[in-house]
C-alpha cells in the first residue's frame, strides 16, 4: 500500500502537491481569508443605537465618524509610530547581538547567546509586561537605581516612552533571529573580499552585510511591526491614561459598547497599513531571496 | 627574465597553528617582482594558508611579512597593496558587474562616474563589456571567473593572489584561462603568487614554483628543476609521475624504452627483463605497467610517434626488455 501511495504520488505531481498542501490550503482559506472577509464587510453595517441590533448594510457611517472625530486619528498615528519606532530600535540592536552570535562567538558561546535571547519566549507575555511595570514605575527599580548613584529620576512610567522600551523588549528575539540567519547566509569570502578591495569594517557592513541581510531585516520587522501594531495588553498595563492603540479602541468597542461594525472599520486600518508596508518591502527588492 | 631580482615579498620564519594542528612551520619564502610564482601542495600542506598571510586574512603567530620591503605582517588586509582572486569568487550577488569592479576603487574614494568608467574598461579587457549592467548569478562559471580577476586588477596591485582560481572550471576552459592569465601577467607585469593542487598548471604556468608538504616547504625552483632534479621522494612523486627504483632512484615513466624480449641493450643503458601487466592505449602516448623481474613494478610511458607499422605493440603478458639511459635514473639527492 505505502509502495502503491509512493508510485502514485511520483507519478501524479499534482495529486501528491493536493495531498500535502491541501490542509494548510483549507485551514488558510476558510478560516483565515473567510474572517478576513467577514471582518471587512462587517466595517460597512451599523448598529440600531435602540436596541443594539447589527443592521447590516452598506454604509461608510464608521469610517467618517472615524475620520471626524481627531481622537481616533491620533490613536492610529501613536499605534502606527510607535510600531515604526519599536521596529527601527529592534534592528538597530538586533545587529551587534547577530553579528556577535553568527561572525564573532565560538560554537559554545554562540548556543549560549541564542539560548539566552530564546528564554524569555519561554515565559508569560503577562509576566514580563508586569515585569517591566515594576521596573518604570515611579518608585520602581530604574528610579531606585537612577538614585543611588545620585541621578534624579525619571517620570516614564505609564506613557509613550515605557509603551516603547517594553514593545522593543518583548519582540526583539523576533529581530534577532532572521536578522542572525540572514547574517550566516551571508559568505565570509564576501566580507574578505570586501576587505581585500580595500574597504575597512564600517564600510564593509554599510555596502556589503546591510544590503545583503535586508531579507531578513524586513521578516523581523513584519514581526516587530505587526505585533506591535496589533496589540492592546501592553498599552493597558504600561501605557496608562491617554495612550490607547487601535487594538485598545476595538477592545471597548466589542466588550464594552458593543459597536462591532465602528470595531471592524478601525481593525481594517493596521490591515492597510501592513499591505502598505509589505508593498514597500517588495519595492526594497527584501523577497527577491525568497 | 627580470633584469635586477629585487624582492617584493618575503616571509621571514613565518609559523601559523590552528590550535592543536601546525599549518605552517617556520617559513622562509622570497618572491621577487614581476614573477609568475606558484604554491603548489596537496590539501592541507599550507599553500593557501601562505596566501592567507600574505592577503592578511590571517595573523603569523611569529615571523615578518614583508610586502616592499615594509613589515605589514599587523596591517588589516585593506591597508595592504595586494588583491586576492578567491577560489569561490567571491563576487558581491546585490552588486552589478561594474559595481563590483568597481568596489576597490570606490573603497579608494575615486568619484563614481571615474571608478565605473575604469571598470567598464577592465570588463572590456577580460571581454566582458556587454554584461557590465548584469549581476553574477546571471552569468557562467568562466565568466564569474574574468570578473573575479577584472575586479582584483582594476586595483593595480603590487601583488595579485590567486587561490585555486580555475579548479571550478572544465578542463578545456582551464587551459584557456591559463593561456590568459599568462597573457595579462605579461602585459601587466604585476606579480602573481598562484595557489594551485594541480601540478600540470604550476608546470605549465609558473616561473618558479614552491612545493609545500605538511607545512613545509619542500623545494622552490623552476618546472624543470622540480621535474629533473627533485630534492625529495615527495617532489619526484607529487610533480609528474614517476618510478622509484630501491626506494630512492627516481626513473620517470618517459625515459623508459621497451624492447622485444631477448633484444640486445644499447649501449649505456641499463635493462632489466619483465612481463607486461596492463597496457593503456591514450592516443599519444601508451601507458604500460611492467613487472621486471627482480619484482618491482615499473612504470613506462611509450609514445606513439612512430608510424603505425613500425611501432612494437605489445599486450599484457608479453615478455619484454626494458631499457633506459643509464644517467636517466637518478639518486634523488638529500
Amino acid at each position: 500500500m505505502r509502495r502503491f501511495l509512493s508510485a502514485f504520488g511520483w507519478r501524479h505531481e499534482g495529486a501528491a502537491n493536493a495531498a500535502l498542501l491541501g490542509l494548510p490550503a483549507l485551514w488558510f482559506a476558510g478560516l483565515y481569508l473567510a474572517a478576513i472577509g467577514a471582518l471587512f464587510v462587517t466595517s460597512f453595517w451599523t448598529v440600531d443605537s435602540l436596541s443594539g441590533n447589527l443592521i447590516p448594510g452598506f454604509s461608510f457611517t464608521n469610517f467618517q465618524q472615524l475620520l471626524a472625530d481627531p481622537v481616533y486619528t491620533r490613536i492610529g498615528l501613536r499605534t502606527i509610530g510607535i510600531a515604526t519606532a519599536v521596529t527601527l530600535t529592534d534592528i538597530t540592536l538586533a545587529w551587534p547581538v547577530a553579528y556577535a552570535m553568527i561572525r564573532l562567538a565560538g560554537p559554545r558561546l554562540r548556543a549560549a547567546l541564542m539560548a539566552m535571547v530564546m528564554v524569555p519566549l519561554w515565559s508569560s507575555y503577562l509576566a514580563r509586561v508586569y515585569a517591566w511595570r515594576l521596573i518604570l514605575a515611579h518608585d520602581g527599580l530604574l528610579n531606585w537605581g537612577l538614585k543611588a548613584i545620585g541621578l534624579p529620576g525619571l517620570h516614564i512610567g505609564y506613557s509613550n516612552w515605557a509603551m516603547w522600551i517594553v514593545f522593543s523588549y518583548l519582540w526583539l528575539p523576533f529581530m534577532i533571529l532572521p536578522v542572525a540567519a540572514a547574517v550566516e547566509r551571508i559568505p565570509p569570502s564576501l566580507l574578505e573580499a570586501s576587505a581585500d578591495l580595500g574597504a575597512h569594517g564600517l564600510a564593509t557592513f554599510r555596502r556589503v552585510m546591510l544590503p545583503m541581510a535586508l531579507p531578513g531585516m524586513v521578516a523581523g520587522a513584519i514581526f516587530t511591526f505587526s505585533l506591535t501594531l496589533g496589540d492592546y495588553v501592553t498599552p493597558m498595563l504600561v501605557g496608562g491614561e491617554g495612550s490607547d492603540f487601535i487594538g485598545n479602541v476595538v477592545y471597548s468597542n466589542v466588550g464594552v459598547t458593543n459597536n462591532i461594525p465602528f470595531a471592524a472599520a478601525y481593525a481594517a486600518l493596521p490591515l492597510g497599513v501592513m499591505a502598505v508596508f509589505l508593498l514597500i518591502a517588495r519595492r526594497l527588492g527584501a523577497f527577491d531571496a525568497l | 627574465m627580470q633584469t635586477a631580482k629585487q624582492p617584493i615579498v618575503q616571509l621571514e620564519a613565518v609559523a601559523k597553528s590552528y590550535g592543536a594542528a601546525v599549518a605552517l612551520a617556520q617559513l622562509d619564502l622570497t618572491v621577487y617582482a614581476g614573477e609568475f610564482f606558484t604554491l603548489l601542495g596537496p590539501s592541507g600542506s599550507g599553500k593557501t594558508t601562505t596566501l592567507r598571510l600574505i592577503a592578511g586574512f590571517e595573523r603569523p603567530d611569529k615571523g615578518r611579512i614583508m610586502l616592499d620591503g615594509q613589515d605589514v605582517a599587523a596591517l588589516p588586509p585593506f591597508a595592504r597593496a595586494v588583491n586576492t582572486v578567491f577560489q569561490d569568487y567571491a563576487l558581491f550577488p546585490h552588486l552589478t558587474l561594474v559595481e563590483n569592479v568597481a568596489y576597490g576603487l570606490r573603497a579608494k574614494n575615486m568619484p563614481k562616474a571615474e571608478a565605473h568608467a575604469e571598470a567598464e574598461k577592465a570588463l572590456a579587457a577580460v571581454q566582458l563589456a556587454d554584461f557590465a549592467g548584469r549581476k553574477p548569478a546571471q552569468l557562467s562559471g568562466g565568466q564569474r571567473q574574468r570578473v573575479a580577476l577584472a575586479r582584483a586588477m582594476v586595483n593595480k596591485p603590487r601583488v595579485l593572489l590567486l587561490d585555486e582560481p580555475l579548479g571550478a572550471l572544465d578542463l578545456k576552459l582551464r587551459h584557456q584561462m591559463q593561456t590568459e592569465l599568462k597573457r595579462l601577467q605579461h602585459e601587466t607585469g604585476i606579480t602573481f603568487i598562484y595557489v594551485t593542487h594541480d601540478q600540470d598548471e604550476a608546470l605549465s604556468m609558473s616561473d618558479r614554483i614552491a612545493v609545500f608538504s605538511q607545512g613545509r616547504i619542500e623545494q622552490i625552483g623552476t618546472a624543470f628543476d622540480l621535474y629533473e632534479r627533485p630534492a625529495s621522494v615527495f617532489v619526484a612523486d607529487f610533480v609528474g609521475s614517476s618510478n622509484l627504483l630501491g626506494g630512492s632512484t627516481l626513473l620517470r615513466p618517459e625515459k623508459v624504452r621497451l624492447l622485444a624480449a631477448g633484444a640486445e641493450a644499447p649501449e649505456n643503458h641499463a635493462a632489466q627483463p619483465g612481463v607486461v601487466r596492463e597496457a593503456t592505449y591514450l592516443g599519444a602516448v601508451t601507458r604500460y605497467q611492467v613487472a621486471l623481474a627482480d619484482g618491482t613494478s615499473l612504470n613506462v610511458m611509450e609514445s606513439n610517434a612512430l608510424p603505425v607499422g613500425e611501432r612494437l605493440r605489445l599486450a599484457a603478458g608479453d615478455a619484454v626488455l626494458a631499457v633506459w639511459p643509464r644517467d636517466a635514473a637518478r639518486k634523488i639527492g638529500n
